[in-house]
């Protein structure tokens, strides 16, 4: 089914060609910093983990937010899913490999990470998100090329795959659990510090996915015979409101336990973010324009009548992605680390190269996205009229 | 069976055969000469002087084949389990486990030792970037 | 005898898994269980050994700053730290190694501030170090056990060499003990102070603080005990009860580091100096 990504039309070749430079570009820059170390970043002792970090953390999110498709689909047997479980499937591979690579990046001495393979540490939470999105992954190519496979000739899935496809909706809440307890886990980091890490990780993966889900949906029904339907779209955007709401109703829990409170230890992460700290403002603006962001997003999105015009729906979308990719893929990580642990505030910012990496990161993302997407609109544009059975 | 686009097909093959069959067309004829690692140090002098022969921790035959796993096996037993002497299977004697300040005692000529037949085979250890290497001038 | 391509796609493929498998098995199984025997290693008879290493800084005998600048400097030049300085002489904030150094009490000990308190006494300077603690949330964290604890003495230790560079364990201390080596730390070595008897690190790899196990398997203190002013420094083996550093945490009032947290430090801070020993 691959050739079906080697025919395309002159914008699906110049598109291709515009994610390959973006690839070459990042790669070109991935060698100067193999070359020269982790220190061509905005990276330090102080803020150890920056837009990398942030980047594989708001990733791991989108590639769980397929199992909201998956759960309606499979478990509660909503039709209206059917023809586009296989794009949340397929974004989710996109996603994971992405989170890969930003970890990769990252690693001081990337030619040792078969290291956590060698070495098993079942203590260390870094351990069982390695094998967790490996494992992820795999589970969503199969279950992708699988379905997909079916589809294009007309018969079920074989039953095989029944397991493996209720295995991936527990395996893609595990997924974001482990990546939130990387954080919730460590003594000393207030601001991370708390039992709710995992919940607004999943409530936060659960909006932006879906989001993006429905962006792509809207850009493959504009460029493709396929359209994956009114419906399905709107389902998903009650599933990104209340994700949403719960994000936003986590958010200002946390920031009710800080406040409240009083105890600095647990406040000052959030004082350097949304207004500043000893003079340093460098996230307020990103922050608020996220808070904003947000709140819009969640207004537009709680009105059936708005949510039900698509191009309100694209840009209330559109607005939440924006809003969670600041969040998580930036205000969390740093937050964590300012103040430092001896309470001095040490800022960060990426460079321009770091941005380029992951820039191409994404790009080989998009890449992949965009090579199965292409297969997967294939197999529906060649089986369109036909009912899926699954 | 008709070869569609022979023509093509041809000059292809011929292409990669040229390509790939490139490193050993120019080095016909240049063969480089067989690693001398010279043993001809100060401190082996010494050794020999004291003990009437030269010797190693191991034999040669031994530590040719073995020293790179019996690095390993030092750095694990150094760093991790925290004993610091190596007792020679051959020669009983006790040895510091340690690259920089025991090895390199006796084979301070790490260009006319070791890198002789690293060089030879093209192999970069990376030992180099954390353990310091022996200063050498060009006349030892 | 005819096979259809998939079949033969099948059993290549299978084929091709079991090789890797095996190969990988195989080579899994050389790495776990090479190794030396008990019969080729020996310790060194000098060694100094404890159950529990400990250290005791009594601050009040750090009188200037010269003899902070004598400890810290003891333990980076024979460890070979690096000195990252920016273009225009101040320490490199972003890049800078420090296995010990001095913060004012604001910052070694964040949670009690006291507003009222002097300033003096607010801005003195406390050296800080890794804690080596009992129960260390870096080696809770660290996917490869390149940072562990050592069962015999309970010295919190690097492996350089499996180190991944992760930097999980950076965001795991709560002491900010750790450092990154973001770039080639040899240029910044000041080479009147390089000691060739020590490896430096490479880029990419974690490095702290390790007690100086190198001079405790020798006999020797560790260099930064040996520095300190008389009596400014206890360095022993907490579980024994004649040891010095046991002595003084059990008779003196001594505080932790961020003790709240359940780390278990083992670097007590003594309170009140006056004489001692």
């Amino acid at each position: 089914m691959l050739e079906k990504a080697l025919v395309g039309s002159k914008k699906y070749w110049m598109w291709v060609s515009f994610l390959g430079t973006l690839i070459l570009v990042g790669l070109f820059n991935y060698l100067r910093q193999f070359s020269y170390g982790l220190g061509i970043t905005g990276l330090g002792r102080d803020v150890s983990w920056g837009l990398y970090i942030g980047q594989f953390t708001f990733l791991v999110g989108v590639a769980a937010s397929a199992v909201m498709l998956v759960i309606p689909y499979y478990l509660h047997d909503f039709k209206k899913f059917g023809k586009i479980v296989i794009l949340g499937e397929f974004l989710a591979v996109a996603a994971v490999i992405m989170c890969q690579l930003f970890i990769f990046v990252d690693m001081g001495q990337p030619m040792r990470v078969l290291n956590v393979m060698l070495h098993p540490t079942p203590n260390s939470v870094m351990f069982w998100d390695f094998l967790v999105l490996t494992g992820y992954l795999v589970l969503n190519i199969v279950i992708g090329w699988v379905t997909i496979g079916s589809d294009r000739k007309g018969v079920p899935p074989p039953k095989w795959i029944k397991p493996f496809i209720y295995l991936s909706i527990p395996w893609a809440v595990s997924i974001h659990t482990v990546t939130a307890f990387l954080f919730a886990g460590l003594p000393g980091r207030h601001f991370w510090l708390s039992a709710i890490m995992a919940a607004r990780f999943l409530a936060s993966a659960f909006a932006a996915g879906p989001s993006l889900l429905i962006i792509l949906a809207l850009i493959v029904r504009k460029t493709t015979k396929f359209d994956p339907g009114k419906e399905p779209i709107q389902a998903i955007g009650k599933i990104v409101a209340y994700a949403m709401f719960a994000n936003v109703f986590f958010l200002g829990l946390e920031f009710f336990t800080a406040f409240y409170s009083q105890i600095p230890g647990h406040m000052e992460s959030f004082i350097y973010l949304y207004k500043g700290l000893e003079g340093h403002t460098e996230l307020v603006p990103l922050m608020r324009l996220s808070s904003v962001l947000a709140v819009v997003s969640l207004g537009m999105l709680l009105f059936p009548g708005i949510r039900k015009r698509e191009g309100l729906l694209a840009f209330a979308a559109v607005a939440l992605f924006i809003s969670l990719w600041i969040d998580k893929g930036f205000g969390l990580i740093i937050g964590g680390f300012v103040p430092n642990m001896l309470n001095q505030v040490r800022t960060y910012w990426p460079t321009v190269t770091e941005g380029l990496i992951a820039l191409g990161v994404w790009s080989v993302g998009f890449f992949v996205l965009t090579v199965l997407y292409k297969v997967a609109v294939g197999v529906r544009e060649e089986t369109a009229g036909v009912e899926i059975e699954h | 069976m008709k070869l569609y686009d022979g023509g093509k097909i041809i000059a292809g093959l011929i292409v990669f055969v040229a390509l790939a069959a490139f490193p050993f067309f120019y080095n016909i004829g240049k063969a480089n000469p067989k690693p001398e690692p010279k043993l001809d140090t100060p401190a082996i002098r010494q050794w020999e002087k004291q003990y009437g022969k030269k010797e190693c921790i191991e034999s040669k035959a031994y530590m040719r084949a073995e020293h790179m796993q019996l690095l390993n096996d030092w750095r694990d037993s150094v760093v991790r389990d925290n004993e610091r002497l190596y007792i020679s299977t051959t020669s009983k004697k006790h040895f510091n486990m340690s690259l920089q300040n025991d090895c390199m005692q006796c084979h301070s000529n790490k260009k006319k030792f070791c890198d002789e037949c690293h060089n030879y085979l093209a192999v970069k250890p990376f030992c180099w970037d954390c353990h310091i290497a022996p200063k050498e001038d060009e006349k030892s | 005898m005819s096979m259809d391509r998939r079949k033969f796609l099948k059993i290549a493929g299978i084929s091709s898994v079991l090789g890797l498998g095996a190969s990988v098995a195989q080579a899994t199984h050389n790495i776990w269980s090479k190794g030396l025997g008990p019969d080729q290693v020996a310790q060194n008879s000098k060694a100094l050994k404890a159950k529990h290493w400990a250290m005791v800084i009594d601050m009040s005998k750090f009188r200037t700053d010269a003899d902070f600048r004598k400890v810290a400097d003891a333990c980076h030049h024979i460890h070979n730290v690096p000195n990252f300085k920016t273009p225009d002489g101040k320490v490199d904030i972003k890049n800078e190694i420090k296995w010990i150094w001095k913060e004012t009490y604001e910052h070694a000990f964040p949670q009690q501030e006291n507003p009222y308190m002097e300033e003096s006494l607010k801005e003195k300077p406390f050296l800080v170090l890794c804690n080596h603690c009992e129960n260390p949330a870096c080696v809770r964290v660290c996917p490869t056990k390149a940072t562990f604890k050592r069962q015999d003495d309970g010295i919190v230790m690097m492996d350089m060499h499996r180190c991944i560079g992760c930097r999980f364990c950076m965001a795991a201390c709560p002491y900010g003990a750790r450092s990154f080596n973001w770039t080639d730390p040899r240029p910044a070595i000041d080479p009147r102070f390089e000691n060739r008897e020590y490896p430096t690190r490479t880029k990419g790899v974690v490095e702290k603080c390790t007690f100086c196990t190198e001079r405790l398997a020798v006999g020797k203190m560790p260099a930064c005990v040996e520095a300190a002013p008389k009596g400014g420094m206890f360095f022993g083996d907490l579980e024994n009860h004649n040891s010095e550093v046991r002595k003084i945490v059990k008779t003196r009032l001594t505080v932790r580091r961020k003790p709240e947290l359940g780390t278990g430090p083992s670097v007590y801070y003594l309170i009140g100096g006056k004489d001692h020993a």
